[in-house]
């Protein structure tokens, strides 16, 4: 393998680049520097803000479509006079419609996937790898500013009559593309293919760099194979990204014609809807679904592989041991990767879809959910003789291999095609993704946060406050999701406004209310955390370069690392997991430290070389 | 016990309320809603299956967890770390365990899919001299009737006396459909506008409605459903009123379902006599 060669190219490289920035480095205006910064750790940071904005956005409509299901048609708490006086403060059901559509929307593509991908991808992979930044700074600071035409359109569809698109995140046509089919979403539903697109082109710009640069940049010595699960995560992930996405990016557009010119792709000969003239159609509604989740299913796995690598860094750290297994941890997400092209499917079981076609996206979708075990399995392994440290971040991501579990096994009933005739389109579903996706991801994210928010702002944030907001975000999200299960299973259907008036479903209300107190103090929970971080990145206790005894490289770049990131040349001798060594008497080795027998490893201040 | 142990514990409700909830579900009366089809209990028997395994697999794993959080906190133990970077053959017999588990999954359950949706498997009738299913001059049973999804209804179309569909004497209902008891049936179900998706969740039939195609649904309601409803659900966002696309099933004796007939055919077409009034009506 050509991984030597490789690590002298990004060594010249980064020679140059230093030189450069050494030259330009004073020039650099206020805007310069904040605002259209070419520093993939002001960048990453610019989208862990926003994002995390977002973030409150999406929970609040969260809280709204949780309002609905506990108390249908009651008035609205604090919106409701506001935005439907004519109704008594009672929410429309468009507006549920769109709710729902706009709190996935938000939480998938200005939330999850920006955050991993934008914040912690921009932040960690440069200084993970060793290099002094992205290999493509300006594509870097596009792909950010990429994410503004996105927010806008977004909130466009919040500003439009009728408050929003309503076809869900999904967007299935007809209901998407025949305008008389969904009067209320008019213009909005066209914002949203917009938004869509702008987010696809962020995202695309992000990965080409990622891609380049964790193949060009590393550091001496950093061979492929001591590369941080993180940066595996990250790089596989770009790589879905760029082969998936443009599937997305042309199927939004064939429905942004549809929509505006009538082409008809994705609607059948005669369409019509609520009486309105027939358009002349010749397409195929099931020919979206199909362009949808070829490119979503992948999408589910940009939106955890990222985590599932930053929480085997957090656990092998905080068991203070090997990551166990680390090879095939890699060939697990690999797998994942692959396979990941061939299920999208198993979302089409009942949707018209070939039914013999279906059986081949059930064998997939089987063995998929194997690397995911796998990976347990060496979480798991990793823990076993460690010596565990109770921190917040290693809270979090233990949480998060517990939640995963939870998530990875409900996947295999929907897999099992009958079963999923009977629990497709109901909460089992969406339990099962919340617990990949909240319970799993945004735990990970939370973790992350903790871990590495010394390493952006150079301080700590407070470890025990952080166990409080662990307790009570753990305890509130399994009393808001678990229960879904058990609505699934009775068949309760996703996306009602108001599924009691059905027999079958009447009495679960008194559940759904439970849940939706649990959801309210999840949110509630939140601010716990926004204080905390705030304050601590003003006032917390500074944390000097590596203040959790950690290997990475970014662990002995300065607390928060300057331009151009390291103040010595980082050269690599191991891989990022030797914690509990018996070479060194610390219980950890840093990949920078030479190996010297019996060299002491204080880590604050590493030698250059 | 040790200091600082609690986070262990925190862990371990997980395995115990998760397995408390499904133990408590049936006395809150969350779980599979009665099953009045006859498929329905391969569906069903499949459900109950993998959330055996599925459950054992999750007490084990997340009970492996805690145990091991318990055990090797740094707090209270102090081995060294077991200095290792992982195991082969632990990762092959991990691999290949879970890998003959979930083909056997895979396989198990392809003939329950294959029977419910598989159009060559729907019911078939003989029209040959015979008289016996199974022979060369079998053809697809004819559908019962034909169910319309629109904007926010089912429209359900009968064939009328002369079993033909779309001709002069159909008969027409809304969200009202009624079905003989104990009789493999076919209905064909289509949509005149959006997507919908016709789901009986007593029957355990889902079936995505999609303009452009007609589908068949088939199955058979069981000996002892007759006389009552069921819902018949919109499972498919379809619009602002996708949330009140309700209709009902009603089961009928064969008696009772002819009845049902004659009374829409002569309110439609005042053909026949009108009928003997039926329990609903007393
Ligand atoms: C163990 C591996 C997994 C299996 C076997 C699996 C299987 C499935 C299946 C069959 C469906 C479609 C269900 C239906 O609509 O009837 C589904 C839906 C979904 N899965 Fe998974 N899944 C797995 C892991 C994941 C992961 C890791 C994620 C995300 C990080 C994820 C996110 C989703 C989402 C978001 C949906 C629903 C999308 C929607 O309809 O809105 N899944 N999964
Ligand atoms: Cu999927
Ligand atoms: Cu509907």
């Amino acid at each position: 393998m050509s991984s030597h060669a490789l690590g002298d190219h990004g060594h010249a490289a980064h020679a140059h680049d230093l030189h450069d920035h050494a030259a330009h480095g004073h020039q650099m205006s206020f805007i310069g520097k904040y605002i259209f910064s070419r520093d993939h750790k002001i960048i990453g940071l610019q989208f862990l803000f926003s994002t995390l904005l977002w973030f409150i956005v999406g929970g609040l409509l969260a809280l709204g479509i949780r309002w609905q299901l506990a108390y249908p048609w009651s008035k609205l708490p604090i919106l409701g006079d506001m935005l439907f006086s004519g109704e008594a403060g009672q929410m429309s059901p468009e507006f549920y419609t769109a709710l729902f559509t706009m709190h996935a929307t938000v939480m998938i593509f200005l939330v999850i996937i920006p955050i991993l991908a934008g914040a912690f991808g921009n932040f960690l992979i440069p200084l993970m790898i060793g290099a002094d930044d992205m290999a493509f700074p300006t594509l870097n600071m596009l792909s950010y500013w990429f994410m503004w035409p996105a927010f806008v359109c977004f909130g466009m569809t919040f500003l439009t009559a009728g408050h929003g698109a309503g076809s869900g995140w999904t967007s299935y046509p007809p209901l998407s593309v025949i305008e008389s089919a969904a009067p209320a979403s008019g213009m909005a539903q066209t914002w949203w293919l917009l938004g869509v697109t702008f987010v696809g082109v962020s995202s695309m710009l992000g990965s080409v760099n990622y891609m380049t640069t964790i193949i060009q940049m590393r550091a001496p010595g950093m061979t492929m194979f001591r590369m941080p699960m993180t940066i595996w995560g990250m790089f596989i992930t770009a790589i879905l990204q760029a082969f998936a996405l443009p599937v997305l990016t042309a199927a939004g557009f064939m429905q942004l014609l549809d929509r505006v010119w009538d082409t008809g792709f994705f609607v059948a000969e005669g369409a019509t809807a609520n009486n309105a003239a027939a358009m002349s159609g010749g397409g195929q509604p099931l020919l979206w679904q199909h362009l949808f989740w070829f490119y979503s299913h992948p999408a589910v796995y940009i939106m955890i592989l990222p985590a599932m690598g930053m929480v085997s860094d957090m656990i092998a750290c905080f068991a203070r041991k090997p990551l166990f297994g680390y090879k095939p941890m890699v060939y697990s997400i690999s797998g994942i990767a692959g396979l990941g092209f061939i299920v999208w499917g198993h979302h089409m079981f009942v949707s018209g879809m070939n039914p013999v076609l279906g059986v081949t996206f059930m064998l997939a979708t089987m063995m998929i959910a194997l690397p995911s075990a796998i990976k347990v399995f060496n979480w798991l392994g990793t823990i076993w003789g460690g010596k565990i440290h109770f921190t917040t971040p290693m809270l979090f991501a233990v949480a998060f291999v517990s939640m995963f579990i939870i998530g990875g096994l409900s996947g295999i009933y929907m897999a099992a095609t009958p079963v999923d005739i009977f629990i497709h389109d109901t909460y089992f579903i969406v339990a099962h993704f919340h617990y990949v996706l909240f319970s799993g991801t945004a735990m990970a994210v939370m973790g992350a946060i903790y871990f590495w928010f010394p390493k952006m702002f150079g301080r700590m944030m407070h470890d025990g406050w952080g166990k409080v907001h662990f307790l009570l975000t753990f305890i509130f999200l399994n009393g808001t999701f678990y229960p879904m299960h058990l609505l699934g299973m009775v068949g309760f259907p996703r996306r009602l406004a108001d599924p009691y008036h059905y027999e079958t479903f009447a009495h679960l209300l008194p559940m759904n209310q439970f849940m939706t107190w649990c959801a309210i103090g999840m949110v509630a929970t939140q601010i716990i955390f926004a204080i905390n971080f705030f304050y601590s990145m003003f006032y917390g206790p500074k944390a000097g370069r590596n203040p959790w005894h950690a290997n990475g490289l970014e662990w002995c770049a300065p607390s928060p690392p300057g331009h151009g990131n390291f103040d010595f040349q980082p050269i690599v001798y191991r891989g990022p997991y030797e914690y509990g060594s018996p070479e060194t008497d610390e219980d950890y080795y840093p990949q920078w430290h030479p190996p010297k027998q019996g060299e002491s490893s204080g880590g604050e201040e590493p030698k250059p070389h | 016990m040790g200091k600082a142990k609690y986070w262990s514990i925190v862990y371990l409700m997980v395995p115990i309320f998760g397995v408390g909830l499904f133990v408590a579900a049936p006395a809150l009366r969350m779980w599979l809603p009665a099953d009045v089809s006859e498929h329905g209990h391969t569906i069903d028997h499949l459900f109950v299956f993998i959330m055996y395994l599925t459950g054992a697999v999750f007490v084990a794993t997340e009970c492996a967890l805690v145990w091991y959080l318990w055990k090797y906190d740094s707090k209270s133990n102090p081995a060294p770390t077991k200095f290792t970077h992982g195991s082969h053959s632990l990762e092959v017999v991990w691999t290949i365990l879970p890998a003959a588990t979930l083909l056997f999954i895979a396989i198990y359950q392809i003939n329950a899919w294959a029977d419910q949706k598989l159009v060559r498997r729907a019911p078939v009738e003989s029209v040959g001299p015979d008289g016996v299913r199974g022979t060369a001059d079998d053809v697809p049973k004819a559908p019962i009737a034909e169910v319309t999804g629109r904007q926010f209804e089912w429209r359900i179309r009968y064939p009328g006396p002369d079993g033909v569909l779309h001709t002069r004497d159909d008969l027409l209902d809304v969200n009202d459909l009624h079905i003989p008891v104990d009789e493999e049936l076919v209905l064909v179900i289509k949509s005149e506008d959006v997507l919908h998706s016709f789901f009986l969740p007593n029957f355990r039939v889902k079936q995505d409605v999609v303009p452009g195609m007609k589908q068949k649904v088939w199955f058979k309601a069981v000996k002892g459903s007759e006389g009552r409803s069921y819902d018949l659900v919109c499972a498919e966002l379809c619009g602002w009123g996708h949330y009140k696309m309700k209709g009902r099933v009603t089961v009928d004796t064969q008696s009772d379902y002819r009845a049902w007939l004659e009374k829409l055919s002569f309110e439609q077409h005042k053909t026949s006599e009108p009928p003997p009034a039926t329990a609903e009506e007393q």
